[in-house]
């Protein structure tokens, strides 16, 4: 879309008035600086993601749209985990980490903070084999999409 | 030579071609309005109220084609025309509202009179631009006319900071304007246009329903010669009246909640639906589960999002729907294959069947003035000629029932939002664009209250408006749904304390008058056509129990009619 103020605030607001769902989403601007590129993960009927993608394209800042979903892509978020990091806990937050390819990146007699990256469901695997009183703080940065093979979304 | 941004505006207007703006001044524009001073080849009109500047720019583009353009200064101004702007959008209208915005420096600040008038109108535009830079002034002006006008029309607003009308810029107005994410379809794919054809010529029992895009389309002449070439009934909905003569034998009335029992009936047994520039609403289909059981349907429409958004259509066609009719009677021409006689013949027999329940009878011996007896007779000595805008509730539904339209661009009416208070300023757009024209504002003692103040700013520029009231005394429209849905427990729609219109009409330097018998109702019409520079408010007190009929109750399908 239009790299401009006020285009994320047109999406955003064309979901609320129209009762669509946001799940995530992510914006940032490309390498040619007048386009943004923004990836919406959503959810609904074969209709109403019809309606979506139509309403989408028309509002003027959207250039180009593209429904991932309609064909292979990739998928990666990558979140911030702070976790409680004591005791025997150490090793063992340390190998469940790196079985999910995790990095420490930060650590204090206290706690880790992990980075990690991939699809939405293997953050949440994650999240879920910790001991849920172990987290302090989770920060995901929402999908970002990208076609397989030759499939792009390009002007 | 570089010019002041103000001037850049009205440069930018007068290249555009814009004979009136309908405004009101404020602090933020006022280096417009001195600019606006300095010429004269755009008509400013002064309003009372920022949105009847609104709803009279629509008024003058419902009634010409053209955009109207509108200029309110910052906060309440732009706030005040929100209401104009959604009407306009619910009915893409095509609109550019100009509105004040304090300087750039003070933005977000809290600043006297600010409002985000961008996230503020946002939700009822077609677009908005807020211009930061003098030298884009004129480029985005072009843009906002180009969008409004493009595509399925609609409201668009630009909001422009006071430091920006100081600062200086060469003028240079675009001839052509292209926006890489815009690029609206005008062409029907011919495919599509094809198997429509077939599907409509092997139709037994189809109907063209068809709407506002008719209208703003222009495309009236050919839906006309369509619809008789194939010999189908034709229904048209409450923003469509006037793309189809009203009074061919082909046409069937309106549909919908109010429309007639033929209309509606053909609705509910058709079994080939053609959708032209349509869009299903809620208020034409009833309950959607049993909306069209039997029929296959064709939309034609310039929105894909109206296709297929509250009815799944089998075969949707995007384009301006003149050129996809005019596509269709090409093909028509073409073909070898031919309607099926036989089967028209007999749908014609069943339509004419439910005519014949006459479905909009009322009382003609009442002692009272019925509402529609006031409009059937505006019709007859107007000769369906007037340029009619109304405002919402029972009038609204009885003028469209009434008053025959034959032309298109002649009924003019809120629809989509369904605004209060519409009628008179829309008339006065109307007015301003045919000043020789017969202009009739039907209305009701509530909605005209709502924008009463215009009668001042008729009498600034000799408006000679015909204020049709037809006061029952009560909401009326409020009224009917309690009585039939809240056992007549009448909460907050009698209004107790109205003005005496008459006077009112007079303190305002107009003609008033009151009507109260049934006999006086035609000579007082006649009395008022005649006056033909004057405003006259015709105050016609009606039978405050009379209900607007046929009508499908919520929930219903549209067989399901509550029948007089």
């Amino acid at each position: 879309m239009e790299n401009e103020a006020g285009a994320l605030s047109r999406v955003a607001g064309l979901f609320s008035a129209r009762g669509y769902n946001i799940e995530s989403l992510t914006v940032a601007p490309t390498e040619d600086s007048s386009l943004s590129r923004m990836t919406l993960v959503t959810s609904g009927t074969d209709e109403i993601i019809e309606q979506i993608t139509k309403q989408l394209n028309k509002l003027i800042d959207v250039v180009r749209l593209m429904d991932m979903t309609e064909g292979p892509h990739i998928e990666r978020e990558m979140m911030l985990i702070k976790v409680r990091a004591q005791g025997e806990h150490r090793n063992e937050l340390k190998r469940v980490s790196d079985i999910f390819r995790g990095r420490i990146i930060d650590v204090t007699d206290q706690s880790y903070t992990i980075e990690m990256t991939g699809a939405g469901d293997k953050l949440d695997a994650f999240v879920q084999a910790l001991e849920p009183g172990l987290i302090i703080e989770v920060v995901r940065t929402g999908v970002s999409g990208i076609g397989r093979g030759d499939r792009s979304l390009k002007l | 030579m570089e010019l002041t941004g103000a001037d850049i505006f009205v440069r930018a207007l007068q290249d555009e071609g814009v004979e009136f703006l309908f405004g009101y001044p404020g602090g933020a524009v006022l280096h417009i309005y001195d600019a606006l001073y300095r010429q004269d080849k755009v008509n400013h009109i002064l309003v009372r109220h920022e949105q009847a500047a609104t709803h009279a720019a629509d008024g003058y583009a419902r009634s010409t084609g053209k955009p109207g353009v509108v200029l309110v200064t910052s906060g309440p101004g732009a706030t005040n025309a929100v209401t104009g702007i959604a009407t306009a959008y619910m009915d893409s209208i095509p609109m550019v509202v100009f509105t004040g915005q304090v300087p750039t420096h003070l933005i977000g600040n809290d600043a006297f009179q600010e409002a985000d008038n961008i996230g503020i109108t946002r939700p009822c535009v077609k677009h908005n631009f807020l211009v930061k830079d003098v030298t884009k002034l004129a480029e985005t002006i072009k843009k906002a006319f180009y969008v409004a006008t493009t595509g399925r029309p609609g409201p668009v607003v630009v909001d422009i900071p006071k430091d920006i009308t100081a600062q200086k810029a060469e003028y240079h107005y675009p001839d052509k304007i292209s926006i890489r994410s815009y690029n609206p379809v005008h062409i029907g794919h011919p495919g599509q246009v094809k198997r429509a054809l077939s599907m409509m010529l092997d139709a037994k029992r189809p109907i063209l329903y068809t709407g506002g895009g008719v209208i703003l389309g222009n495309a009236a002449e050919s839906l006309t010669a369509l619809a008789r070439a194939l010999n189908f009934p034709v229904t048209n909905t409450l923003m469509g009246l006037g793309g189809y003569p009203a009074t061919d034998p082909q046409f069937v009335g309106m549909l919908g909640m109010h429309g007639t029992y033929e209309a509606n009936m053909a609705m509910h047994h058709c079994d080939v639906l053609i959708a032209v520039g349509a869009r299903f609403d809620d208020r034409v289909t009833g309950n959607i589960e049993k909306f069209c059981p039997y029929a296959k349907i064709v939309h034609i429409d310039i929105d894909p999002a109206s296709i297929s958004k509250n009815v799944k259509v089998d075969i949707p066609i995007v384009g301006c729907v003149d050129n996809v009719l005019k596509a269709m009677l090409v093909e028509l021409g073409n073909s070898t294959a031919q309607t099926d006689a036989g089967a028209l013949k007999d749908w014609w027999q069943q339509i004419e069947e439910w005519r014949s329940r006459d479905c909009l009878k009322f009382d003609r011996d009442s002692d009272k003035i019925k509402p529609q007896y006031v409009i059937e007779t505006l019709y007859k000595i107007t000769h369906g000629d007037a340029f009619v805008t109304s405002d919402v509730g029972q009038h609204q539904m009885w003028a469209a029932q009434f008053y025959l339209f034959d032309k298109p661009r002649r009924w003019i009416n809120s629809g989509g939002l369904g605004t209060m208070g519409f009628g008179l300023p829309a008339a006065m757009g109307v007015q301003f664009a045919h000043p020789d024209a017969t202009v009739a504002c039907i209305t009701g003692e509530g909605s005209i209250q709502m924008c009463i103040q215009e009668l001042s700013t008729c009498l600034q520029y000799s408006l000679p408006i015909k204020v049709i009231n037809l006061n029952n005394g009560y909401l009326g429209m409020v009224r009917q749904w309690q009585e039939f849905f809240y056992q007549k427990r009448y909460a907050m729609s009698y209004m107790e304390s109205l003005p005496d219109f008459v006077k009112l009409a007079e303190s305002y330097g107009h003609v008033g008058m009151q009507i109260t018998r049934p006999a006086d109702v035609e000579g007082a019409l006649i009395e008022a056509m005649k006056l033909k520079d004057r405003l006259v408010f015709m105050d016609f007190l009606t039978d405050p129990e009379e209900n607007v009929y046929p009508m499908i109750p919520a929930g219903g399908g549209q067989n399901e009619m509550i029948l007089i």
